[in-house]
């Protein structure tokens, strides 16, 4: 195949990717997207594979791999996607390390004049240490995500700061750019020692970057190493000349990085804000006098009452119920109510999860149609004529206090179920939020509060239904 | 203007332009499905895969072509297990829901 061929064939590719993410603006669309993905992949793979020499060793790699991904995509519960994802964004930070050490290693199998050509040098830097600071801070991000904090330290979910943090990575990021100069000046025969180097400071980094980054602020950190990831594979293809590793790299990181917009926005933080970390920990102070306050408690039998004579029931789930595997009770309660002419419907925070769009996933696998799940700002106007907002599981994501100036979390958009007639809270006890700070919600009149496991709670409240 | 055109700014071209495209189609993906997006994204990083094959592909085997076959093996877990996985969200993401019907 000529060089003309296989740059056609990477074309038809990369179009195909671009469908692939297109699909996506609707549900019934993306389906179909995805196989344009899968087909753009085979082409893309084929093509290569038409280029190589041997075969016999990375032929046997790939179908180790392909088995690996296959079982993994098969068995991992929904509630584990973000762990998965951050697990997946490492592997390729760590193929974009490997690969760059292969074209420093034989820069010919690349099609590379050796010695490498000063600008391909610097793209080649760019790629390494990017897809190096991918690779060890999805594995901090994974490892924080599955819980393994109880068993090293490096993985806990709350923030790990260090007086001096920030100086630190300035100073190793300065030095880690100070050995990229010495790469881009050496002999070929003296290239290894700095690009070792860098490579090493660059992995260092991607571990000092996340540690500081509390367990809450996950969805923004994933959706960062997404975008990352897609640097890091545009910038390996920048260095190989490769334009459709550019073009499916830019996809990527232009994706992870409107991901991490919105996610920060969400929560009314700046981006740099989330970066320096520290937030989510023990800093958080619980309003004075919290504990006199009194709220009003109901049972499930008082609240499936209520709900069968409603009008309009908007449910405003939160991870609380996921961790609960309250799901599909929900579901079975919405059922029946519908079934009563009930007109109910679900409210979406962009971070009700752990990860962008992490709840409608959760939902859709207890078979909630679609078309019942709202986004925050198409279902806030409607609060006002709402009978019943039933909070599961969410706490922050409803705090009024948001809109009070002077909050921690002033300006944070919240669900407004404090303007629905009557509110119904389930959580297991009065424990703040993750933001450590107390809920007007649930003192207001019109609230009634469901204390309990949500599953339980829920399951009560279907048996209740006649 | 005379001489080439320096692939470089070819490369450069290429890049701005992909990324404009890609932030234009972001911002169209519905918020339900960002995960899903993020899944699929992974997957199409693995393109990076092209880079591992050719690592791993001349004629002899040495230090770079393991480097590369191990890289290759890697991005396949995420290509298999990338587009895999999102198709199994998206079959979730159904109107109709006739296996609950019979189940209720």
């Amino acid at each position: 195949m000529s060089a003309n061929q296989v740059a056609l064939w990477y074309l038809v590719a990369s179009v195909l990717f671009i469908l692939a993410l297109k699909g996506l603006s609707h549900p019934e669309s993306a389906r179909r997207g995805n196989w344009f993905g899968i087909v753009g992949m085979a082409i893309a793979v084929a093509t290569t594979l038409a280029i190589v020499k041997r075969f016999d060793m990375l032929l046997l790699a790939m179908l180790i791999g392909a088995v690996i991904g296959t079982i993994v995509a098969r068995r991992v519960q929904m509630t584990q996607m973000p762990e998965l994802v951050a697990a997946m964004h490492s592997l390729v930070g760590m193929a974009a390390v490997l690969i760059a050490i292969a074209v420093v290693h034989n820069p010919p199998a690349f099609n590379l004049p050796d010695p490498i050509p000063t600008g391909n040098k610097l793209e080649l830097f760019i790629g390494t240490f990017v897809g190096a600071i991918t690779f060890s801070g999805s594995v901090i991000a994974f490892g924080k995500l599955a819980g393994l904090g109880k068993h090293f330290r490096l993985f806990s979910s709350a923030p790990v700061v260090f007086r001096g943090q920030h100086l630190l990575n300035l100073v190793l990021a300065i030095v880690m750019i100070g050995f990229g100069i010495a790469f881009f000046l050496a002999p070929p025969a003296a290239q290894w020692p700095p690009f070792i180097a860098m490579t090493a400071i660059a992995f260092v980094l991607g571990v000092l970057i996340i540690i500081p980054i509390g367990g809450a602020d996950m969805p923004v950190v994933i959706s960062m190493l997404n975008s990352y990831s897609g640097w890091a594979a545009a910038g390996i293809g920048f260095s190989l000349g490769n334009s459709m590793l550019i073009i499916a790299g830019s996809l990527v990181g232009s994706s992870g990085a409107i991901l991490s917009y919105i996610m920060c926005r969400a929560m009314n933080r700046s981006f740099f804000n989330v970066l320096l970390g520290g937030f989510g920990g023990a800093e958080g102070v619980v309003a004075a006098g919290a504990e006199q306050r009194t709220v009003r408690s109901g049972s499930a039998d008082d609240a499936a009452f209520l709900l069968q004579n409603a009008e309009n029931v908007v449910i405003i789930p939160g991870y609380g119920l996921a961790v609960a595997r309250a799901q599909h009770a929900v579901k079975e309660m919405a059922q029946k109510l519908q079934a009563k002419g009930v007109n109910v419907r679900y409210a979406i925070h962009p971070v009700a999860g752990r990860m962008p769009g992490h709840m409608n996933v959760l939902l859709a696998e207890a078979e909630v149609p679609y078309d019942q799940v709202f986004e925050m700002e198409d279902i806030n106007s409607d609060f006002g004529t709402t009978d019943i907002a039933f909070v599961l599981g969410a706490n922050d994501v409803v705090n009024p206090l948001a809109e009070q100036p002077g909050s921690p979390i002033h300006g944070m958009p919240i669900l407004e179920a404090h303007k629905a007639r009557t509110v119904f809270v389930n959580k297991r006890s009065m424990a703040a939020g993750y933001a450590g700070l107390d809920n007007p919600l649930f003192y207001m009149d019109k609230t009634m509060m469901i204390f309990g496991d949500a599953k339980k709670v829920v399951e009560d409240i279907v048996k209740a239904i006649e | 203007m005379t001489g080439s055109i320096d692939p470089t700014v070819i490369n450069l071209t290429v890049f701005v332009l992909a990324v404009f495209v890609g932030y234009h189609v972001v911002w169209n993906v519905t918020p339900a499905l960002h995960t899903p997006l993020m899944s699929v994204t992974n997957a199409i990083s693995s393109v990076i895969m092209v880079g591992a094959i050719l690592a791993a592909g001349p004629g002899n085997i040495d230090f770079g072509s393991v480097l590369g076959a191990i890289a290759v093996g890697l991005v396949a877990i995420n290509t298999f297990g990338g587009f895999l996985v999102t198709r199994r969200m998206l079959e979730m993401f159904r109107k109709k829901e006739p296996r609950a019907e019979k189940k209720g």
